[in-house]
């Protein structure tokens, strides 16, 4: 379903046969270039075949006007996840925008928060995946209350996902919110949920150029979890190039250095947590 | 799939605009660092639009070139993807364009 969310910084979408050098520009418009750079496309015809009278350019005949929008297009998300923002603030509840790619350790390094972290702080979880409640058990195994959202073929949560999670977990004054994102490092840095923080993790099973080749996600990202550094002898990782590279997309990231499974650098992570929660709270 | 969703709220906004007028042509902008392909969006529209009052609409999308001004030595140059320094050596930079996700027109059947 994500074959069209490579969104790299190109115009268009390619292919490249590695095996033969072949580039294929994906291209299924119908598109006019005009002189002062604006395109101008049609959807393909094919899709609806008999659906759509054939047209030119849309220019036909009788009056027509044209009025001014100049609307956000994600205007409606923007403006719930305004309202869950709102909402979380009422009660000082930070919440933590988690993304990362499949299987960095998202599910893993939640766990072992909430077992630790957990005994000290109210921890609630909305937890994103296309399917299964697989993760929903883990985190509700683990001890927090915790709402599974499937986003059917959708590739990533929004603001109205939150708003509901919201709804059935009430979380309690002063808890911390952990919104598990669908394991995606494209869609979901484009969709304000309500966070306060957004948490990128990066495993170093992944490759350390990974911040520059998904710059969308480190670039709104607050803070850069390098992940699984107890297999770092195993990898060529070099974390000191994965921080260079986050910085040159997001010069004010930050980064720590974790292993959910050995639990080094955790306690720096429940630190940084600890300090972000703090930071809603009334001065005492 | 993010670009069937920014269809569909392309749809969505302009049909409530356009209160039962048929559309026929939106005129989009959208950022080339915005991490929204315009040809994915284009490909989706008329999907989206479908059983609306915007059905065989024309979709315009105005490409906008990512823009910076460095704030070490206050060159403005063009972006052409995240992570780019200015040719000075510095990666501070105040990001003026590119992010752009607007619905700018819509153009409707005048009631007679």
């Amino acid at each position: 379903m994500c074959g069209v969310c490579g969104c790299d910084d190109e115009a268009s979408a390619t292919a490249l046969n590695l095996q033969t050098g072949r580039m294929i520009v994906l291209d299924p418009q119908h598109e006019h270039v005009h002189a002062d750079g604006t395109r101008h496309s049609h959807p393909p015809h094919r899709l609806h075949p008999g659906s759509l009278p054939a047209r030119s350019h849309g220019h036909e005949p009788g009056a027509s006007t044209i009025i001014d929008i100049e609307t956000r297009i994600l205007a409606k998300n923007d403006a719930l996840a305004s309202a869950n923002r709102d909402r979380l603030a009422s009660r000082n509840v930070l919440s933590i925008n988690l993304m990362s790619g499949p299987g960095a350790g998202k599910t893993t390094l939640l766990e072992r928060t909430i077992r630790e972290l957990g005994q000290a702080t109210a921890l609630f979880v909305v937890e994103g995946d296309q399917a299964t409640s697989n993760d929903g058990e883990r985190i509700r195994a683990a001890g927090a209350p915790v709402v599974q959202v499937n986003t059917g073929t959708g590739c990533h949560l929004d603001a109205e996902m939150i708003a509901k999670g919201l709804d059935e977990l009430d979380p309690c004054t002063g808890s911390i919110l952990i919104i598990e994102n669908v394991g995606n490092l494209v869609c979901p840095a484009l969709f304000d949920l309500g966070e306060h923080r957004k948490v990128a993790i990066l495993s170093v099973t992944e490759g350390d150029d990974k911040p520059l080749k998904y710059p969308h996600m480190f670039r709104a990202a607050d803070l850069m979890l390098i992940n699984k550094i107890d297999l770092l002898p195993h990898v060529d990782f070099d974390v000191n190039r994965a921080y260079a590279n986050a910085r040159a997309v997001n010069p004010g990231i930050a980064m720590l250095q974790t292993s959910a499974r050995t639990a080094e650098g955790l306690p720096q992570w429940y630190r940084w947590l600890e300090a972000e929660r703090r930071a809603l709270l009334p001065a005492s | 799939m993010h670009e069937l969703g920014i269809s569909r709220n392309i749809v969505a906004i302009v049909a409530e605009a356009a209160a039962g007028r048929r559309v026929r042509r939106v005129t989009v902008e959208i950022g080339k660092l915005s991490g929204i392909l315009a040809d994915a969006v284009a490909f989706c529209f008329e999907a989206a639009a479908h059983g609306t009052v915007l059905e065989g609409a024309a979709l315009e999308i105005v490409e906008i070139d990512g823009r910076a001004r460095c704030l070490s030595c206050g060159a403005e140059f063009t972006v052409p993807s995240w992570g780019i320094a200015c040719a000075c050596g510095s990666a501070r930079l105040a990001h003026l364009a590119g992010e752009e996700l607007k619905i700018k027109t819509m153009e409707i059947d005048e009631v007679h």
